[in-house]
């Protein structure tokens, strides 16, 4: 599904990713741990296309097609969603236009017709269900007002509207108590289907119980420097990422 | 050449057949105001509040004087002056400032007055609609008066709509006097939609007695260049006022607000809002001043203008004026010029939603909150829908580019 | 306030009989008199009043001048006879007889050459700056202060010249500049403030008499605070001060300013030009504290402030700060000016404008945007008491390759009795669509709770309005350098004295 080869990026004037080589197949789920700084953010933020970061070097093949041609917009809408780690507030744009902007959007470069009102209507009440997310919330402007918790609930819920089929979730789990963490993830699972691939971004464990990563990378200063299984975050979560540095020496 | 003279022969020429066709109340200031403007001539951009728009070049052009007569439904409350059911001689011509140039054209030119009156006590429900619509085929210019008096009590929703039907040239004048007296209720709106032919010269008038409560309106959705006046006196204690405004500039139009609230006395409060988004080639330009006397104590006043610069090329010019000589009071006034929100533009994007789409929802976003503040629920929900079409405008826009081609 | 002298005490029982206004405490009274107000009888040499050619080549031809300054005076001279005096202002301009004006005065005339030494100054003339606070010698030397004292039209005395020059710096009166480094002051005179500038401009371009030159050379960070006290003294006697501040590459310059003027009867014009040049990474900090004798408490007399002050940020990453407290003067008209012409230049202007009596100031600044990626702020703090007008006018314009611009104003009007005026005129014009301009401003009265709760803890009502008053100015005053900041706290108190009762 997705292939990164030799990715360089930089912000401003400094390097951040200095050589990320990734591949994640149908279904698969990577995880992505590293201690802050490392190019966590930088790396999923490449994917989708922020136009504050800047590729020098390296290619991002999604399904095929050239991730680092297309507008973010495109990407979006060919499947690529990202749960932001610190989403932001949008004043005067209500969720519920906001989010028929988007899943028309994405109906169109399916080449399916607009959704007719009443099956939006019906589509947005049954998706929140999903995450627990509160009908007033929807009223509500995008993000305006919503608690750290209800922010990332929110984010879940976007992506159960827009049913992409590769999503990162970059440190979904931060400010987030237990509870809000198990719906969150149980919302995430619900989604899934054998095809969908993810990057899941976290510093701990905790996420990984709820989520069962297939593979975890070890990101430091800017390069993959360790891979291996749930095994390898379990090992981290108990030891730290210090030995794994000392081994680099 | 300056362009007066051209206006001053036609008066001398047509004075005769406008008096006839005019009425006494209306004829008695006429020579007066014509003085008034022969001496003082078109501002140049050295006057104060006329800096940011150049009226020489907007009156140059030779326009025939539209003479047609109004149209009115029959109504309990709107009246062509001529049958007016009280005597307006108390009202007519003493709300405007008569030093002003354009307003003293208008008076000179005028033949017809619209008379919006509402009686002691009475609550007018449904809201009073004027629409103005340019028309012909020539080069025309319109002078429009229209006077509204509302007595103790009274209470009235006013929209005025201006529309442009022909690609013609057209220019307008427009002197709205507003009389409330004590504990009157209006709302005003005043609404264009015009072309970029057009221009536009509008001065409003509002006096208010005690306990009033007037809102002013005015939406710039589409024009060529529209400079609106608006002077508020607020001569009664208790005194309220709100000044909203709406200017959504493309191509290369031009849109001029220049606000007056006068506290003449303690107690009043006056709340301004003004928003622009201000696209491709287009010039905004707002001037708001709150003047507060020596003795108008405990005055509260709040002023804010907002303004989105979208292109590169749009101008921007903002000057919010506070002149207070009484020490007992509260005001305070806020302006921004600002980029749109990258962030937010970012996160739109990564749903899926194309980036002009993403623009179009932002910047509808930022106007909202004037619309909001439409009192009248119909009226505010065809002012949303005019406002995002406006912004997603794509038809308009194409017929813009092909007029500023030329 | 701890102001023990007599004359506050003779001014509060005078106070006490006035009849109290309706307004209980806050109540415009007439202030104390003013505290600088006295002559010094030295021996001036005056040009006879009026101005012609002749007065301009003879202004040039006394102070030894090369042919090319002559040309710019008689040019500038020239343009002003153009001119109308201008009436935009939100002050009521006196006509100014400008043939009824002196424009030389030189009060070192007696010793024909200027003072080498601290002990060839004028005796007289040293207990003036004794009697105005300013220690000239030791005190200074303590404080680390570099004085260039301009009395009249003369620079009297400069100090630690030796000490600057080791760094290469030039500290000294543009006379002197005009014959030790004509070079470097032809390079850079009306480059920043054209003297077709303005109508005060050009007149001063014509007749300027003295005033300071600052060459602060590349990567040199001067190791203390350059300082000028101006006085005007001699009656009728306009002075025409210019300045001129270059920052070289990567330097940095803090300079201070200091004003006051003797008390007199008739208006006394002071149109003054202050040129700042900053190269690349180069830095000044300039800071004004103005005092000048503001008319009697009905109007009468004061100082006329009309300057034209202006900084050109030219190099990339430069910074300029203007820092103002401006007390005195009868009519203040003056917008120290930001160029940011420089991509990534950084200005401040924070301003502390306080009007009594029938004092009348506008002022504020202009930041004019046209390098990348340029900041600007701007803090003002008007405070009005007695029967004066104050007003902020400011102006930011982004010009159209001013990309990432931005500014932040905020203006804030104190009004203090109920015969005062506090306005607020900025304009902003922005031509580029990636600026960002904020601009806030209040106008409020003095908050009555605050002060009663200072009453309740005992502190009597015109003793809070001080600290109030203080704390209201303190974002401004903060960015004085210490000596001065203690000056400025001191000025507004006394400025303000009896506007309460």
């Amino acid at each position: 599904m997705l292939q990164i080869k030799n990715l360089h990026a930089k912000v401003g004037d400094k390097e951040i990713l200095k050589g990320i080589n990734l591949t994640i197949n149908d279904g698969e789920i990577h995880a992505v741990m590293g201690t802050n700084g490392a190019g966590k953010s930088t790396l999923s933020n490449v994917i989708v296309g922020n136009p504050n970061y800047e590729v020098t070097e390296g290619s991002i093949l999604f399904n095929g097609q050239d991730l680092l041609q297309m507008s973010p917009e495109e990407r979006a809408q060919a499947g690529v969603f990202l749960s932001f780690q610190a989403p932001v507030e949008i004043p005067g744009v209500s969720m519920t236009n906001f989010m028929r902007a988007a899943v028309n959007a994405r109906r169109q470069a399916l080449g399916k017709e607009p959704l007719k009102s009443t099956d939006f209507l019906k589509l947005m009440r049954e998706k929140r269900k999903l995450v627990e997310i509160d009908q007033k919330l929807m009223n509500r402007s995008v993000n305006e007002g919503f608690s750290g918790g209800e922010r990332k609930r929110n984010e879940i819920f976007q992506m159960a509207m827009l049913d992409p089929t590769f999503c990162i979730l970059d440190e979904t789990d931060s400010g987030l108590d237990v509870d809000a963490l198990r719906i969150v993830a149980d919302g995430f699972n619900k989604l899934r289907t054998a095809e969908t691939s993810a990057i899941v971004i976290t510093h701990y464990q905790r996420l990984l119980d709820y989520i069962r990563p297939d593979f975890v990378h070890v990101l430091i200063d800017g390069r993959i420097v360790k891979e291996g299984t749930a095994d390898l975050a379990r090992q981290i979560e108990e030891t730290g990422f210090d030995w794994i540095k000392e081994e680099l020496v | 050449m300056k362009s007066e003279q051209q206006y001053i022969e036609l008066y001398q020429e047509a004075a005769s057949i406008i008096k006839a066709k005019s009425c006494p109340v209306m004829n008695a200031v006429r020579n007066e105001a014509f003085s008034t403007f022969q001496c003082l001539g078109f501002p140049s951009k050295k006057v104060e509040r006329y800096k940011y728009t150049d009226v020489d070049a907007a009156f140059a052009p030779n326009y025939g004087i539209s003479l047609s007569p109004l149209t009115v439904k029959p109504s309990s409350y709107i009246f062509n002056i001529k049958d007016a059911p009280i005597d307006v001689t108390p009202y007519y011509h003493r709300v405007a400032d008569v030093t002003d140039a354009i307003t003293a054209l208008n008076t000179a030119l005028v033949h017809e007055t619209l008379l919006v009156y509402v009686p002691k006590n009475t609550v007018v429900e449904d809201p009073v609609v004027v629409d103005n619509y340019l028309r012909g085929t020539a080069a025309t210019m319109m002078n429009r008066r229209v006077l509204i008096v509302m007595e103790q009590g009274a209470k009235a929703t006013i929209v005025m709509n201006d529309k442009a039907t022909d690609k013609q040239q057209y220019l307008t004048t427009q002197v709205v006097e507003v009389y409330c007296h004590d504990n009157a209720t209006l709302d005003l709106y005043e609404i264009e939609e015009t072309t970029p032919l057009c221009a536009r010269f509008s001065n409003v008038y509002i006096r208010e007695g005690r306990d009033c409560s007037v809102k002013h309106n005015v939406f710039t959705l589409f024009n060529g260049l529209t400079r609106n006046l608006c002077d508020v006196y607020l001569q009664g204690e208790h005194g309220e006022v709100t000044l909203n405004g709406c200017a959504i500039g493309s191509g290369s139009r031009h849109i001029d607000n220049n606000t007056l609230i006068h506290h003449q006395v303690p107690q009043c409060v006056s709340r301004e809002c003004y928003k622009y988004v201000v696209d491709d080639k287009s010039v905004g330009a707002f001037a708001g001043k709150i003047l507060v006397d020596k003795d108008a104590q405990k005055t509260s006043s709040h002023e804010t203008n907002a303004n989105l610069c979208a292109s590169s090329d749009a101008r921007m010019y903002t000057q919010p004026m506070l002149e207070i000589y009484a020490d007992d009071v509260k005001c305070a006034h806020g302006s921004t010029v600002g980029v749109m929100d990258e962030a937010a533009l970012f996160y739109m994007r990564q749903r899926g939603i194309p980036e002009d789409e993403a623009r179009a929802l932002l910047k509808n976003a930022f106007m909202g909150e004037v619309v909001d503040q439409v009192k009248n629920e119909a009226l505010r929900q065809k002012l949303y829908v005019k406002v995002e079409k406006r912004f997603r405008g794509d038809f308009e826009k194409c017929e813009d580019c092909q007029l500023c081609k030329k | 306030m701890k102001n023990n002298n007599e004359q506050q005490n003779n001014n509060k029982e005078r106070n006490n009989e006035r009849p109290q206004e309706k307004n209980e405490f806050v109540r415009s009274v007439a202030e104390k008199m003013y505290e600088f107000g006295f002559t010094t009888d030295v021996h001036t040499e005056i040009i006879d009043k009026g101005l012609n050619e002749d007065v301009v080549r003879l202004i040039s031809q006394k102070k030894g001048e090369p042919e090319w300054l002559l040309q710019f005076r008689l040019d500038a001279y020239r343009y002003w006879l153009t001119q109308q005096q201008p009436e935009w202002g939100h002050v009521h301009l006196p006509e100014i007889d400008y043939q009824a004006i002196s424009y030389y005065a030189d009060p070192t005339a007696k010793s024909k050459k200027g003072p080498e030494t601290v002990d060839e100054i004028d005796p007289e003339l040293m207990k003036t700056f004794d009697k105005l606070g300013i220690p000239l010698e030791e005190r200074l030397a303590l404080s680390g202060t570099a004085v260039d004292a301009v009395m009249d039209s003369v620079s009297v005395k400069t100090t630690f010249k030796e000490k600057l020059s080791e760094k290469g710096i030039i500290f000294c009166s543009i006379s002197e500049a005009v014959k030790q480094y004509p070079d470097l002051v032809r390079q850079y005179l009306g480059t920043v403030v054209p003297p077709r500038d303005n109508y005060f401009a050009a007149l001063n371009s014509a007749v300027f008499s003295d005033g300071s030159f600052v060459y602060i050379p590349k990567n040199t960070r001067c190791p203390m605070e350059l300082s000028t006290y101006f006085r005007i003294n001699a009656r009728n006697t306009g002075q025409f001060e210019r300045t001129l501040i270059v920052c070289d590459e990567g330097s940095y310059v803090s300079y201070l300013e200091g004003c006051t003027a003797p008390m007199r009867d008739e208006n006394q014009l002071h149109a003054a030009i202050v040129e700042i040049v900053i190269n690349d990474h180069a830095e000044v900090k300039y800071s004004t504290v103005q005092n000048w004798y503001p008319g009697d408490a009905e109007g009468k007399g004061g100082v006329l402030n009309l300057v034209t002050k202006r900084g050109d940020l030219r190099g990339v990453n430069s910074k300029l700060s203007w820092t103002q407290v401006e007390t005195g003067s009868a009519i203040t008209w003056k917008y120290p000016s930001c160029v940011l012409r420089g991509d990534n230049s950084q200005a401040e202007f924070y301003s502390v404008a306080v009007t009594n009596n029938h004092q009348e100031a506008d002022t504020g600044t202009k930041m004019i945007h046209l390098g990348k990626n340029t900041r600007s702020t701007i803090i003002s703090k008007g405070i009005s008491a007695g029967y004066s007008e104050n007003s902020y006018r400011g102006l930011v314009r982004v010009g159209k390759q001013a990309d990432g611009a931005r500014n932040y104003s905020s203006c804030d009007s104190l009004l203090l009795g109920s015969n005062c005026g506090a306005h607020t005129f900025p304009y902003m014009d922005i031509h580029n669509n990636t600026a960002t301009v904020e601009h806030e401003a209040t106008t409020s009265k003095i908050n009555e709770d605050q002060l009663f709760y200072c009453n309740q803890r005992g502190i009597s009502t015109e003793e809070a309005v001080g600290l109030i008053v203080n704390g209201y100015a303190k974002d401004v005053i903060n960015k004085l350098p210490m000596e001065f900041a203690v000056e400025a706290q001191k000025l507004l108190n006394v400025s303000l004295e009896g506007s309460v009762g």
